[in-house]
């Protein structure tokens, strides 16, 4: 006979305040093999889990239900408690009689009829495990970061410092990202190339890290510890090898109309182009859509400048296939488009800009060389005036309605710069609420306006229009219910954050999920904010939510600490509730194969006596390191040969059973 | 079902406690359920839920059993299309269950009485609406006579 052991938890008052938990013992009592039940007001205390650990030993327990919190959150932690009390693991089920049951319902007696139900199910459930061995899969000590910003190296150099390989795939043809591009960082004014250039040089020279720039992912298959990557590197047209960087393509290049990336579009750049100066790698790329001689034939100026013979029409792209242990995924942001915005006329005026967009025109190594003037006739403002939340707080179809979270500070940052370098520029900002939480940050805010003299306005801007040479801002002051009226030379728009356009895509690949705004969802809100559901695949930066560069260099740690724990590890531990055949009853049909989303089903001949005749006959095969363990290929199974350890027919059908009791 | 066992079903329908079994998957509906207890929401103690991998775990066999067994109303819950945490479990659950819907009907039982759904990890909200629903339909039909196996007392 068995001795299955019950185990209730109080959880405080979460559970015994709706639950009586005294019924729950004496019914669970009864069950059928329940030989002892116990409760105790926090099970997964120490104390909670001595009680548990001493009882198996005491009562010689062969089976364990805990009635807890939900298994996702406990469930491991009793398994652990089972194995040290020398019990297999897998011997123990978790009933959900918290978030299922006491959380849900508030009268007390059908809370209660539910938690024995509960518990019923999971007492038949285990009276039919089977202990479980766990196998062991090797790590691939080698691990991929996704996107080359300032999480991307951060990611990269703290995992290349512990001492393991990485590789950075990068979309663009440098890395950099979105803080390249930035002037100042909040809220130390410090400069921002002066405390990203040195890390993008650190890894760029260091002898862990592989940069593949101009590079997208494009399949990744296996699972943590082992997954395979292709990437597909894009055709630079320049021999990275040869190149030596001097610059005197691009100065040749006669084709100078395609508008800069990297300056948001403010500056021309030419078809032969590196990003910015301080671009790694320093190898210039061929843009192919506006090349003369992709377009036409005629031209290869550049070729015949290159002093090191690096250029290279008849590139071709290149498919690189790797393997890898863990991922981190660090793909950044965008700012949303402002098309459908039109009352801020950001689409027909020149003078009204992105934020984005003034951090490059007041940027030293901008396309004005630092001097603030307007867009459209070069002249320097006067009054310029700062929209915050375009698009961010914002329930309608065309904005997001989460806070954008770094607008605030760049916008007092903007404001304090203009202020600083010309105090003669009047300066307004108009904003719903300001949002300054973290270091410092309030005490910045309150600089902007107390020591710089910015004049912040509560309300949101109704209408902007050219008026001459001027830009009319109507907006109301929402404290006095004044209509507002400024003639502006300059507006500058804080526009939403937004998850990259390829999120989704690159989310399915990966097979991990994205909330409903395509940022990617951590494994926990709260306990697991680097870690996605899917092993092995870590998040770090701004494509997980809206960051700013301390949050997000602090996340990057965090996932690099996570993927080096992973890389560290010689062996991991599978799952063992996998699918199991049984080749007795396997009649070869293999249906099972076509079903199974890993690949993991083969066929196998065997030998078997029939009678005292050796015959030979077709079975599916399950290949322990690929099975996952989704149960497809179960219900597939035509002859119920096929069964997944843990969650065998037996074991739900008994479920389902002691349910409709 | 008969007329007079309808009507006799409707007359005492304030005594008629219905019961629904729910098959989430570990990963998004599941998850799901949870959050919809993290949130306090509320949907009525009828609906048991048994936690499979992937709603494509899900037999046929064990919803027949669940109606023999005197469930009143079954719910598949899994991930979204797309979304599946076995990337293509769920359309396997879909393709399955189609079939399904129409063969429970085909022997009688209500098209009401069995539902599959998407369910995400995000969407507890979704999942009481989604059990209030069915509980509330069931209630409307009255217990499941058809499939039960006589010598089973529930």
């Amino acid at each position: 006979m068995q001795r299955i052991g019950v185990f209730v938890c109080w959880c405080g008052t979460n559970i015994a305040g709706t639950v009586n938990i005294e019924k729950v013992i004496a019914a669970a009592g009864e069950m059928p093999g329940v030989v002892y039940a116990k409760d105790y007001q926090y099970m997964c205390s120490a104390v909670g889990q001595n009680l548990v650990k001493n009882t198996i030993k005491e009562q010689k327990l062969d089976r364990v239900v805990i009635a807890s919190c939900s298994p996702r959150m406990h469930e491991a932690t009793f398994r652990k408690t089972a194995k040290v009390a020398g019990l297999n693991p897998y011997l123990v089920e978790v009933a959900n009689i918290r978030e299922h049951c006491s959380w849900i319902h508030k009268n007390k007696e059908e809370a209660t009829k539910k938690a024995i139900a509960l518990t019923r199910a999971a007492v038949a459930k285990v009276a039919l495990n089977t202990a479980l061995i766990a196998g062991e899969i090797g790590v691939e000590s080698r691990a991929l970061v996704i996107g080359g910003g300032i999480a991307g190296i951060q990611t990269a150099l703290d995992i290349a410092e512990a001492g393991y390989e990485v590789d950075i795939i990068e979309k663009s043809p440098s890395i950099g990202g979105k803080m390249a591009q930035i002037d100042k960082t909040f809220p130390t004014l410090d400069c921002s190339a002066c405390i990203l250039t040195p890390k993008m040089v650190d890894v760029s020279t260091h002898p862990n890290i592989n940069i593949y720039t101009y590079s997208e992912l494009e399949n990744v298959k296996g699972y943590v510890g082992n997954f395979e990557v292709t990437m597909n590197q894009r055709a630079r047209s320049v021999n990275m090898e040869k190149c030596i960087g001097c610059g005197i393509c691009t100065d040749k290049c006669p084709s100078k109309k395609a508008k800069s990336e990297f300056e948001e579009g403010l500056r021309n750049r030419s078809a032969i182009y590196t990003p910015f100066p301080q671009a790694i790698p320093n190898v210039p790329v061929i843009d192919r859509e506006a090349c003369i001689k992709f377009k036409t034939g005629k031209c290869g100026l550049c070729e015949t400048v290159c002093p090191a013979g690096a250029i290279e029409f008849s590139q071709e792209d290149t498919k690189i296939t790797k393997k890898y242990g863990a991922i981190v995924v660090a793909i950044g942001y965008d700012i949303i488009a402002l098309d459908k915005f039109g009352e801020y006329a950001y689409t027909n005026h020149q003078d009204v800009i992105t934020s984005l967009e003034f951090e490059r025109l007041t940027n030293a190594a901008g396309p004005t060389g630092g001097k603030l003037v307007r867009p459209s006739d070069h002249k320097k403002p006067k009054k310029v005036v700062f929209v915050q939340c375009v698009g961010s707080r914002d329930k309608t179809e065309r904005g997001k309605t989460y806070c954008s979270k770094i607008c605030c500070m760049y916008t007092a940052k903007h404001a304090m710069l203009i202020r600083d370098k010309y105090p003669d520029i009047e300066t307004y900002v108009f904003y719903i609420d300001v949002r300054t939480p973290g270091k410092n940050f309030d005490e910045f805010h309150r600089r902007a306006v107390e020591e710089y003299g910015v004049n912040y306005i509560k309300g949101m801007v109704g209408k902007i229009f050219p008026d001459g040479e001027k830009l009319q801002v109507h907006g109301v002051d929402a404290l006095t219910g004044d209509t507002i009226k400024i003639d502006a030379d300059m507006v500058v728009l804080a526009a939403a954050t937004k998850a990259k356009e390829d999120a989704e895509d690159l989310g399915r690949k990966l097979s991990i999920s994205t909330d409903t705004n395509n940022f990617f969802t951590e494994a926990h809100p709260k306990l697991k904010p680097v870690e996605t559901h899917c092993a092995g695949i870590y998040l770090a930066g701004a494509c997980q939510g809206p960051k700013d560069i301390p949050e997000t260099v602090a996340q990057a740690s965090g996932a690099a600490a996570k993927a080096i724990g992973l890389l560290s590890k010689d062996k991991l531990v599978n799952n063992p509730c996998i699918s199991e055949v049984d080749e007795k009853i396997c009649s070869g049909c293999l249906a099972c194969t076509k079903i199974c989303p890993y690949d993991a089903i083969t066929s196998k001949v065997i030998t078997f006596n029939d009678h005292g005749k050796i015959t030979k006959r077709v079975v599916a095969q399950v290949n322990k390191a690929l099975c996952q363990g989704c149960g497809g290929c179960t219900v597939a199974c035509r002859p119920g040969a096929i069964d997944i350890k843990g969650f065998t027919n037996k074991q739900i059908l008994a479920e389902v059973d002691a349910l409709c009791r | 079902m008969s007329v007079e066992a309808k009507e006799t079903v409707m007359g005492n329908k304030n005594e008629f406690e219905p019961l629904i079994v729910a098959f989430c998957c570990n990963w998004c509906s599941y998850a799901g359920a949870d959050l919809a207890g993290t949130s306090r929401l509320s949907y009525p103690a009828n609906v048991k839920i048994i936690r499979v991998p992937c709603s494509c775990r899900v037999n046929a066999n064990f919803v027949l059993r669940a109606f023999q067994r005197g469930a009143d109303g079954v719910v598949i819950a899994g991930c979204h299309p797309g979304d599946c945490h076995y990337s293509t479990g769920n359309y396997y659950t879909r393709r399955r269950f189609s079939l399904l819907t129409n063969f429970l009907e085909y022997v009688g039982i209500e098209q009401e009485r069995f539902k599959v759904d998407w369910i995400s990890a995000a969407e507890g909200n979704k999942f009481a609406t989604v059990m209030n629903d069915v509980l509330e339909k069931v209630h409307r039909l009255g217990p499941n006579r058809k499939l039960r196996d006589a010598r089973w007392k529930r």
